[in-house]
This record gives C-alpha cells, sequence and structure tokens, in this order.
C-alpha cells in the first residue's frame, strides 16, 4: 500500500502505513458495482489470524480446524448452510433486539460516518447500515416473504461462501463500541448484530485466535493470560517492589484471602503489559493508603471477558467466576478495575446470567460510609466511582502538582460511556489529582466517544492497518488537543485503551503516552511514610517539567507556559 | 436499478387504476376490493409483526447510555438520556419518537488537509421531522372524510394549515411540506453516492408512492376539484361495509385511492415498520439501571464453567509452594 514503506516493513507494523498517504479518504467515491458483487478483499493488514484449534477444542467450540482466510478453501462443514440458516432462526427467536434491527432498518445514512473503521478508512462496508446489511440480506433471503419472492431487488441474496468470507472480514472489523446506535434514529445497535454474525461464525469454526486464545487460557487459569496463580502472585509482590522504589512504602498483597471485605477483579491487561502494570500499582498503593481489607483473586483474575466476543454462553461460563469467586471468599461485595467491555458485561449483563448475588451485601465504602446503591443489586461498582467517593469525602491525601508536568485528556472508553454511563466520575477524579485538564471536542468525547480501534478483540498486530484507520479519529482528537493545549498525556480506564492507544498515539499524535486514571490518583496521592516523590512507577521523574524547563526558552515566553512555571 | 424499478413499479400502479377505471370500469374492485383487502393486510400484517418481534424475549438489559449515569448522589445524573426510572424511559423515548432525539444528534464528518472535522448536520433531522409531521396532518385532515360530524380538532387542522388562503381551494401548508420533503429524501439518496450505494429498491419504492400518492391529492384538490361530498359518501360506505363506489369520481381519485391501498398493504412487510419497530428498540427502552435492578433472562441456562475446585486440582502444588491458601491439602 505505502510505497516507500513497504520494503523495509510489514504489514503488522506502524511504520509500514505513510500518515499521510492513510488520510486520503474520499467518502465520495464508492465501487462501481454493487455491494453484493464485490467479493471481500482479504489481505495481509486487514484481517486477524485463525485460532489455534487446540484452544477450541479445549472450550468445546466446534469445528476447529487448520484454516486460512487467504485460501479458497475455508474447509466448511459439509452442512455449513443449514448450520447458519438454523443459527439464524435461534437467535431471531432468543433476542428481540435482533429481529428488530433486521427489520427496522431505514437505511437513512445517519450511521454511516459514525463509525471509526469508516471514517478511518473509507470503505462502505463499514458503514454500519452495510455492514448490517451483510447479514439483513441474507435474513431477508430465507426469511421474509418479500425477500424469498423478489430476491436482489429488494436486498436479499442467498447464503453462500462468499457471504461467510465477507461476515469474517467485516464483523472482525467492528469493535462493537456502539458509537453508531446512539446516531440512530432507532436505535439500532450494531454491536448486537456483530455479537450474532459472531456467533454464527463460531458455529462453523470461524473465529480468531486473538479472542479464542485469551478465551481458552481465561477459562483455564482464570485470566486472559494464561498467568498461573503462582505467576499472578509473583508478578503482584513483583510491583510492591517498583511501588516500593518509587514512594518508599511496601504494600502488601492480600490474595485469595478468606474473611476480606471486598473482592477486587481487574483486566489482566494490567498484569502484564505497559502501561497497563503502573495502573495497577496504581490500584495496589491505593488500597494500601486506605488500609482496605480487600483481596485478589487468582481463580478470578480476570475482569475483561473475550467471551463476550464469541458466544453469549461463553461470556456468561467466563464470568461467572467472579461470583463464584466472591462466595467462596465470603466476601460482602465487589470492586471492579479500569477496563471497558469489562464494565459493559459487569453492567448489563453480571446480574442476569449469573445473578442473583444474594450472598453478597451492598456495597458500602468503609472509607467514607457511603452506600453505592446504584449497584444494589449487582454488588459491584467500579474503582473511579469509588476513588470520586473517596476523593469527594476528603479521605485520600493529594498533591496534584505532582502531576504539573502531565498535560491531560481523559478519553472515555466506548463501553463505560454508551452501556454505562460513567462520564462525570473520571472527569471528578482527574481534576482533582491533576492541575491541567483538557478535554477534546465534544463530538469525540462522552457517549460521542470514539474508540481506540481494537475492541472487542481486535486489538492484535496483523491487522495493523485497520487498527490505525480505526484509531483515526481518536488519533486526530488526540492531537488536536495537544497542539491546542500541548497535551501529553491521554488518561483511559481501560486495559484494551492502554495498550491499543499507546499505538493510536504513536501514530497519529506521537509525544502523548497512555495512562490509566489510578496511575494518575497514585502519582498525586500523598502515603503516609513516604519518601520523597522523585520518580513515578515508571522511573521517569515525577516532576519532569522541573527538569526540562531551563533549556526550553520559548516556554517562558508563552504566558500559558509562564503561569504554569509560575505556579510550581 | 432500483430507481427505475421503483419508478416503473407505481407508474404500473397508476397506470392500472386509470385502465382499471376508466377502461374496465372496475370501480368495485379499485373502490371497495382493494381498500378492503389492503385494509385487512395492514392491520393484520402490522398485528403479526408486531407480536412477532414481542414473542422474541429481551434477555439483556442494553441501553445506549448517552448521558450520565446514576450513581453518586452529588453527581448529576441524565435523568433522560440515562434513564433509571420508567418515568425517564418515557420521556426518553417521547424525545425519540416525536422529535427524532437521536438524528437530531446528526453530525457529517470531512477530511480537510489530513485533518477530520464534523460538521453540523441537521438537514436530515428537519426535513424528516417535516415530512413525519406533515405526514401525520394529512392523515388527520383526511378523517373529515371517515367521520361526521367533522371533530373539532380536524376542522381547525384544517382551517390553520390552510392559511394561505390562496388559491381556492386553499392550499394546505402540510401539502407542499409533504411533497417537497419526500423529495428532498429521494433527491439525497440520488445524488449523495454514499447513499445511492446503500438504496435499495425498498427504499426509493415508497418514496415514489408517497409522492403519487401527494401528487394526485393536490391533482384532486387544485386541479380537478373533485365532488367532496361524493368522496365522503363513498368513504363512508366503506367504512358501514355497504360499499358504493362513486361513480362520479374520476379515475385519478381511484388511482389516489390504489395508491394508498398499496402503501397500507406494503407497510407492515416492509422498513416502513420503523413506525412500530423504534416503540421495542432494546436500546432504548428500557431503564438503565441494571445494576440496582436484576434483569431477568427467561432462557437464562446453566452453562459449563470451570469451577474452583477443578482450577485448584490442576494448579494446588504451585499454590502450596507460592502459599497460597488451599481449599483442599491434596
Amino acid at each position: 500500500m505505502s510505497s516507500g514503506h513497504e520494503k523495509k516493513f510489514k504489514p503488522d507494523q506502524m511504520e509500514y502505513y505513510d500518515r499521510d498517504e492513510l488520510v486520503q479518504i474520499d467518502y465520495r467515491r464508492v465501487p462501481e458495482k454493487g455491494w453484493m458483487d464485490e467479493p471481500a478483499d482479504i489481505r495481509h493488514g486487514n484481517f486477524i489470524y485463525p485460532a489455534n484449534p487446540q484452544k477450541l477444542e479445549y472450550i468445546g467450540f466446534p469445528n476447529a480446524r487448520h484454516w486460512s482466510p487467504l485460501e479458497k478453501d475455508w474447509k466448511l462443514p459439509s452442512n455449513w448452510k443449514e448450520i447458519v440458516l438454523q443459527g439464524i432462526r435461534e437467535r431471531l427467536d432468543k433476542y428481540r433486539s435482533f429481529k428488530v434491527f433486521m427489520d427496522i432498518c431505514v437505511r437513512c445514512g445517519a450511521c454511516a460516518d459514525k463509525c471509526h473503521f469508516y471514517i478511518g478508512g473509507g470503505d462502505p462496508k463499514n458503514m454500519p447500515v452495510l455492514r448490517a446489511e451483510l447479514l439483513r440480506s441474507i435474513y431477508r433471503n430465507d426469511f421474509t416473504t418479500a425477500g424469498k419472492l423478489l430476491g436482489k431487488m429488494v436486498g436479499a441474496r442467498p447464503l453462500t461462501i462468499d457471504v461467510i468470507k465477507e461476515w469474517f472480514l467485516y464483523f472482525y472489523q467492528c469493535t462493537e463500541c456502539r458509537r453508531c446506535s446512539v446516531f440512530c434514529p432507532y436505535g439500532i445497535d450494531t454491536a448486537e448484530i456483530t455479537m450474532m454474525a459472531r456467533e454464527l461464525l463460531n458455529l462453523l469454526g470461524i473465529n480468531i485466535n486473538w479472542i479464542i486464545q485469551p478465551v481458552a487460557d481465561c477459562y483455564r487459569t482464570g485470566n486472559h493470560l494464561g498467568i498461573q496463580p503462582h505467576g499472578l502472585k509473583d508478578t503482584l509482590e513483583f510491583f510492591t517492589e517498583d511501588i516500593e522504589e518509587a514512594t518508599g512504602v511496601k504494600v502488601d498483597v492480600p490474595m485469595n484471602k478468606k474473611g476480606a471485605d471486598i473482592l477486587f477483579v481487574t483486566p489482566s491487561g494490567d498484569f502484564l503489559a505497559e502501561p497497563g502494570i503502573y495502573t495497577c500499582m496504581g490500584y495496589m498503593a491505593i488500597f494500601h493508603e486506605l488500609g482496605l481489607n480487600y483481596t485478589w483473586s487468582t481463580y478470578a483474575s480476570e475482569g475483561g471477558n473475550f467471551g463476550f466476543f464469541t458466544s453469549a454462553d461463553m461470556m456468561k461460563a467466563l464470568n461467572s467466576k467472579i461470583y463464584a469467586e466472591a462466595k467462596r471468599l465470603g466476601v460482602k461485595w465487589i470492586l471492579g478495575g479500569e477496563c471497558g467491555h469489562m464494565w459493559r458485561v459487569l453492567h448489563q449483563y453480571m446480574d442476569t446470567m449469573n445473578g442473583p448475588a444474594d450472598f453478597l451485601e451492598v456495597p458500602v465504602s468503609p472509607i467514607t460510609g457511603t452506600r453505592f446503591e446504584h449497584a444494589r443489586s449487582t454488588k459491584m461498582i467500579h474503582i473511579v466511582e469509588f476513588l470520586a467517593d473517596a476523593i469527594k469525602h476528603g479521605k485520600l491525601k493529594l498533591d496534584p502538582t505532582r502531576n504539573d508536568g502531565r498535560r491531560v485528556t481523559f478519553h472515555d472508553s466506548c463501553n463505560p460511556a454508551r452501556g454505562m454511563g460513567m462520564l462525570e466520575e473520571p472527569r471528578y477524579v482527574l481534576k482533582n489529582v491533576c492541575n491541567n485538564f483538557f478535554e477534546m471536542p465534544s463530538n469525540t468525547i462522552r457517549e460521542q466517544t470514539f474508540c481506540c480501534g481494537g475492541g472487542a478483540g481486535l486489538g492484535t498486530e496483523e491487522n495493523m492497518e485497520v487498527r490505525l484507520r480505526g484509531g483515526m479519529p481518536r488519533g486526530n482528537a488526540v492531537r488536536h488537543v495537544q497542539e491546542k493545549h500541548d497535551v501529553n498525556v491521554l488518561a483511559a480506564c481501560c486495559a484494551i485503551d492502554r495498550a491499543t492507544l499507546t499505538n493510536v498515539c504513536d501514530y497519529w499524535a506521537p509525544g502523548v503516552k497512555v495512562s490509566g486514571i489510578s496511575e494518575l490518583v497514585a502519582n498525586a496521592l500523598v502515603m503516609k511514610g513516604e519518601k520523597a516523590r522523585e520518580i513515578d512507577f515508571r522511573k521517569e521523574p515525577m516532576r519532569p517539567e522541573e527538569l526540562v524547563r531551563p533549556e526550553e526558552p520559548e516556554a517562558a515566553k508563552d504566558p500559558k507556559h509562564a503561569k504554569e512555571a509560575a505556579h510550581v | 436499478m432500483g430507481i427505475l424499478a421503483a419508478f416503473l413499479a407505481v407508474t404500473a400502479l397508476f397506470l392500472a387504476a386509470l385502465v382499471g377505471i376508466d377502461g374496465l370500469g372496475l370501480r368495485w374492485v379499485f373502490g371497495a376490493a382493494i381498500p378492503y383487502a389492503a385494509a385487512a393486510l395492514f392491520v393484520g400484517g402490522f398485528v403479526a409483526k408486531v407480536l412477532g418481534w414481542a414473542r422474541s424475549p429481551v434477555p439483556f438489559r442494553i441501553p445506549t447510555t448517552c448521558g450520565q449515569q446514576k450513581s453518586l448522589p452529588w453527581i448529576k445524573q441524565a435523568k433522560i438520556e440515562n434513564p433509571s426510572t420508567t418515568l425517564g424511559v418515557i420521556i426518553r423515548m417521547a424525545f425519540e419518537v416525536l422529535a427524532f432525539r437521536s438524528l437530531f444528534r446528526n453530525t457529517k464528518a470531512e477530511i480537510r488537509d489530513g485533518k477530520l472535522s464534523y460538521l453540523s448536520n441537521k438537514w436530515l433531522w428537519g426535513i424528516a421531522l417535516a415530512f413525519h409531521y406533515a405526514f401525520l396532518v394529512i392523515v388527520l385532515r383526511h378523517m373529515r372524510l371517515f367521520l361526521e360530524p367533522i371533530p373539532g380538532f380536524v376542522l381547525a387542522i384544517s382551517k390553520v394549515d390552510g392559511f394561505l388562503q390562496f388559491p381556492v381551494p386553499a392550499f394546505y401548508t402540510t401539502t407542499l411540506v409533504f411533497l417537497g420533503a419526500v423529495t428532498f429524501l429521494f433527491a439525497r439518496r440520488v445524488f449523495s453516492p454514499q447513499l445511492r450505494y446503500i438504496s435499495l429498491l425498498n427504499d426509493y419504492f415508497p418514496l415514489f408512492l408517497l409522492l403519487g400518492i401527494g401528487a394526485s391529492g393536490f391533482w384532486l384538490r387544485h386541479v380537478e376539484k373533485i365532488d367532496v361530498s361524493a368522496a365522503k359518501e363513498m368513504m363512508m360506505s366503506l367504512l358501514v361495509l355497504s360499499p358504493k363506489p362513486a361513480q362520479a369520481l374520476g379515475a385519478v381519485f381511484y388511482a389516489h385511492l390504489f395508491f394508498v391501498s398499496t402503501l397500507l398493504a406494503y407497510f407492515p412487510f416492509s422498513k416502513l415498520m420503523h413506525m412500530a419497530g423504534v416503540f421495542l428498540s432494546p436500546t432504548r427502552n428500557l431503564t438503565a439501571n441494571s445494576r440496582e435492578v436484576r434483569h431477568v433472562n427467561p432462557w437464562n441456562k446453566p452453562v459449563h464453567v470451570h469451577t474452583y475446585e477443578e482450577y485448584e486440582d490442576e494448579f494446588r502444588e504451585r499454590m502450596r509452594d507460592a502459599g497460597l491458601p488451599l481449599e483442599k491439602e491434596s
């Protein structure tokens, strides 16, 4: 695709793609042939490798086999058509959302340029309306009278192998972010349609390893990364050393502790990848400072739920560990870390699937006494809700000037924004721990926030082109505040964001680093017995502005900087 | 292709009525049999469709939250955009149905010099709203042909609607708005390449049909200036199930009626069912209080899970070595 770049780099590397070429998009240019006659163009950079058959067999998913999306023969079971049509029938009977959304779209097009993949790529099949039509056309053909009689004229087409290939490409180019559903006059939610399509593909053994491997690992070890119990203990203990190095305070790591008041569950991305691990250290430092009687669990060591990206049943199976572990350990309630789709599952699905959690108590903050009535059935609250309450009651001693070198903006993660509505809590917390907070443009935050481009199990490297394109709207907004306000930190309360927005920023807004909220809170947190805070958890200077200011002549000229310097 | 097919289909309907009335004198077919059949299809199809949707459960509580959740008492909740009460949902739905709230958010994305910007784009919202309300007023105005005595509100609507008082009989503003709006909705499908790409026969056909209805109605009132009392007599006869197709009314009147019959018959089997569907959309019509009140899934069934016991059995040795507490020592 990119002239000079392609020789040195591979399609799974960012550098392969030229930024200026990538934004050469003309939305008005559409293929000459109708979309039904345009076969899926599957090539390196735009698809994700199929699942390892052993992992599929482990979780009992059907039709495990070796196959390649680039080959002509996908080795489908002989009765594949029957399987798909029966699958559609069953899902129409199980989900009103699916049935209604198949029937009522008027193709007004309001959703079209709301999808980050369409905005950043210009491929019409990434318009949510057309993505849905990929499945709707089969529904019409086999489940409606008009479709049976009039066929292609009314947007119906028979189910063929090419349709399956198209589904594989485009339903794995949807991050289930639900931005389109905000703008749809009927609330048609492409996430629902993508979920159905992925369930159907799973029936044929068509899935991606980036999702299936974490699912299988989570099923066995309790977390997506396959970290075994002793490994998790080592990891967290290693974090305590880093925390001690930065703060001088030794925190403890309560694990699988019966009799704790609170079970803490976070996405396992926080255990392994930078910058997630700093968020994790943040949780540990905060819990220590507050003296919480809490525990980690090795069995329920995953808040995220990649099962959500395969099927409702697998989502339920993986999620069941949280309540089961809370019951086994005898905790009172559950606290959840910073994660996106994790919170969609916890907020909108967990209680329904695995509740009622009548063995738990309504969450009450032991620090402030606040009773979290809004979670009185599910008995699980978000750490940012918990922190906002603690800060409001003045229970955290904070020195926000420590974050003065960090000029922060906040990325609302799709699911906490559109599947929950946690919009003010993170802003309240951030504004209390950072003096320099700037919002991105209003069309790109809160319920209109843009996906990182890697949600719903797409945050890997082999689909790099798709991710960079999908990350373009977010990257563009970050660059806007970077240019306008010198923003250098993008805060996000999602593990996938912390991983994938790092690439998005490196590509679209180089110089901006991604950080979790709890990391920034822990930076500002004044701990009992701490030493002078010279470094943060990243082992970088806590106040980099003091180190660089003398060498920066323009800093003194710019009134904005001058004010800040005076403030420090 | 969809455009042409839709145009030809509507033209064929018109010609069928002309030939049927002027050539073959099939007043009973076009003036009684078809309207009855269409009404039956409309009611039966509509009810069947809605019941069909209602038969499928709503397993999960999945509202799209478009504002601040209810959480801490000092954080102001967006009670309509993220409703936690039934009243909130009713208001949210009212905004959606009566004011097209979601469509009001519409923006247009544009890339200029490598930078993405979002332009305000309220055209679709404004014109869609104009179209639907004009259509509603037109339907209400027509009640004068179905009700005796004519209810006061129908007379009032007609009076306001005809405020232009020009020519005689007065132009109804809604007729003009209706025709203009439908033309716009058609034009955007034709002139926007993206929209043309996604548009189907099913999108063009209702637009042509509505244009046909509007144009023939306009013709009847302002050009042909038909005998309204004859039309009313005929409609009342249909209502009391003793149809008397009017001999005094010409082919265009029957074509108008045929168009409307087609619309009614087509309605339940088409995207026009968004009228009912919007009320059943689970992303809009549910309270967003899923952590506060448990939502029950009727088909929730046990799934195979990996239990803690199985987990500990696999990792017991390593857990013991790491000093992690165990349920069973061996």
